[in-house]
């Protein structure tokens, strides 16, 4: 009789593991600090779970630049191809097209000089307001070194400019050109996230110009996200492109900052976004304790 | 007599219909103000007394008592518990907005789902709306106040901004990777590891219970990710593994509500490295499951998520955390089994002890 009861016991303990009702938190003292040598995953795999590829890697390998066949998860891929992003936007964006980063499907990274890093991405591109995606091929030359440049982008997309937007830049385009009743908005999106439809293109517009300079700032240590158009306000029309003066607030992922530029810009239908100034304004601390103050 | 009560009972009606009509549904799917937040806070602990106890557990710097809902049925035992927190950065305010629905969609199933009813006896939740109440207050002060991300405490005396990033002001790994020293950058550590009256208050509340933790969840906002420990890249919990694959069924979980992918990985993986995270120390502490929510978006609206998303947002990011919280869950709860079990040894062993035979 007892024995059967141990028996009992022994295959209920079996089931849930232990006497006890609650299992207590993980041990600390088994935290590692990761070591090359001490790290047990050698060889790569990739599991697939749910749409994630979880590729094990090395940890030592994550520690140097990301070099040879990129994890497509991870930050090296993403700020690269975040680039791209930016670097489509001002080839393609218009206010009726924008451009955003819709999935990595490849990449590659490597060092081509003392000074250049190369990046080869497969990327998947959507457009926001007709809601389509296109693949596309990208090349991103990061300068290395001292001297503060501008990476260098080439892509080649397939069908990105699948809906037609002509009638409807040209709708715009004429009912801004006559100078009657020159455009003005302030805080687009508002605190909200909200902006008038009626002002959603002129927010598109400078999410176009906005990707000038977040594509001229960007580095491999970046990642730019528009936060916000303060301002802008329409100039006079001159040579047929409309003009627009804005002060706009970037986000800067990395650094965690909100800097502010101000540029001058120009757009027709048949000549997109054209950048004539670019400044950026001095850090502004909102908030700053005013002087002459206890 | 009869008109008398009729005309009584008609009265009453219609007094109570003006009671109902008076009080307005919280509206969950638009940004509220910290006044409106404290308010709903005192709706929600009044409106459901078993379950809901509202705990003061600390200060802000310009002195706001900071509280949270710890909901939860009473058993007069010590219970586990989760632990969540919104509002940790002023101008994430879908991350605020995602406490308060969390709060309500475990009050609605808890009287419905048997697995959350299961779940609320045998745990508590501690969820506090907003944590960073001060920056939360200026953010809406006006439009140039918009994208604060720190407190208010004024910093070093030879400092002219004010501001330290809480999530940075922890102590784990404090001061060494993903931080700045300058008082006016945005990921001012601070003066010393957990100098700020707002990091204090969770340190000490959560410190001093944190055997009873098994998730310590902070929610944040923008980019659509789930952080799991550590932020310093020479650090891996222990439990890694374990982080990731919970992680990743939650994001599964995530993207079946309406298709957004969120990435799983530690910061340095897929974000930055960084220092002095609440998630860090949580983890440091040995609360095993350790996770910092990114919600929307990828960048478009960033900070200022519009209101017609705060709905999908909150419901994707609860399947995602009721996810890690089932797991945590079932994990140390394994049900009728372990007490059937526990029940045949304690009378095996009082046999033992009292030599009685069962023969």
């Amino acid at each position: 009789m007892s024995l059967r009861i141990i028996v009992v016991l022994a295959v209920l303990t079996g089931i849930s593991g232990s006497p006890s009702v609650t299992v207590g938190p993980e041990a600390d003292s088994a935290d590692t600090r990761a070591h090359p040598n001490s790290v047990p995953e050698t060889v790569e795999k990739t599991e697939i779970l749910g749409q994630q590829e979880v590729i094990v890697q090395e940890k030592a390998e994550e520690n140097v630049m990301a070099t040879g066949e990129l994890n497509i998860n991870h930050y090296p891929a993403r700020r690269a191809a975040h680039v791209v992003q930016h670097y489509l936007n001002t080839l393609y964006g218009s206010p009726y097209r924008l451009l955003q980063l819709h999935k990595i499907h490849r990449g590659n990274a490597e060092d081509v000089s003392d000074s250049e890093r190369k990046y080869e991405l497969e990327i998947s591109v959507q457009e926001l307001i007709g809601n389509t995606t296109g693949k596309c091929s990208a090349e991103i030359l990061f300068p290395r070194g001292e001297r503060q440049r501008s990476p260098q982008v080439q892509a080649s997309c397939e069908e990105l400019l699948k809906i037609n937007t002509k009638a409807q830049e040209e709708a715009l385009y004429q009912q801004y050109k006559m100078n009657s009743g020159l455009l003005s908005a302030q805080n687009l999106p508002d605190s909200y996230g909200h902006i008038e439809p009626d002002m959603k293109p002129f927010w598109h517009l400078s999410i176009v110009a906005a990707s000038f300079v977040m594509l001229n700032e960007s580095s491999e240590n970046t990642l730019y996200n528009m936060a916000q158009v303060a301002n802008i306000t329409q100039l006079a029309t001159e040579n047929d492109q409309l003009k627009f003066d804005c002060h706009i607030l970037l986000h800067e992922m990395v650094s965690q900052e909100i800097i502010h530029w101000k540029l001058l810009f120009t757009w027709s239908p048949p000549d997109g976004v054209k950048v004539l100034q670019m400044e950026q304004l001095p850090h502004r601390h909102e908030g700053e304790i005013p002087p002459n103050t206890n | 007599m009869l008109s008398y009560v009729g005309l009584s009972l008609l009265v009453l009606l219609s007094a109570m219909e003006a009671a109902t009509v008076e009080r307005v549904e919280y509206d969950y799917y638009k940004y509220h103000t910290m006044p409106e937040i404290t308010k709903w806070m005192d709706q929600v602990e009044k409106d459901n007394p078993d379950v809901v106890t509202i705990v003061e557990y600390g200060q802000t710097y310009e002195k706001r008592v900071i509280r949270l809902l710890k909901i939860g049925l009473n058993t007069g035992e010590k219970k586990k518990a989760i632990w969540m927190d919104c509002g940790i950065h002023a101008r994430e305010w879908i991350a605020p907005a995602f406490c308060q629905y969390f709060v309500r969609q475990i009050l609605q199933a808890h009287k419905t789902d048997p697995k959350m009813q299961e779940m609320i006896k045998n745990m508590d939740f501690y969820v506090t709306p907003v944590l960073n109440m001060d920056g939360y207050i200026y953010s809406w002060k006006d439009d140039t106040t918009r994208l604060w991300r720190k407190n208010r405490s004024p910093g070093p005396p030879d400092c002219n901004s004010y501001g330290t990033d809480l999530n940075r002001n922890f102590d784990a790994n404090w001061g060494t990777l993903g931080v700045s020293f300058n008082c006016s950058s945005e990921t001012y550590c601070g003066s010393q590891a957990v100098s700020e009256p707002e990091a204090q208050a969770v340190t000490y509340f959560v410190g001093s219970r944190k055997d009873d933790f098994l998730c310590f969840l902070t929610i944040h906002s923008y980019g659509q990710l789930l952080l799991v420990p550590y932020g310093h890249p020479n650090f891996t919990a222990a439990n890694y593994n374990e982080l990731m694959g919970v992680g990743l069924g939650a994001a599964d979980a995530i993207r079946s509500v309406h298709g957004k992918n969120y990435t799983v990985g530690t910061s340095p993986d897929v974000l930055y490295a960084n220092s002095g995270s609440s998630r860090d120390w949580a983890r440091f502490q040995g609360i095993p499951y350790s996770y910092t929510f990114e919600l929307r978006d990828k960048g478009t609206f960033g900070f200022q998520l519009p209101e017609d998303q705060i709905q999908p947002t909150c419901e994707e990011a609860y399947s995602g955390a009721l996810h890690i919280i089932t797991y945590a869950h079932d994990k140390t709860f394994n049900g009728a089994v372990a007490t059937a079990a526990a029940t045949l040894w304690t009378m095996l062993l009082t046999v033992g002890v009292t030599g009685t035979t069962l023969m």
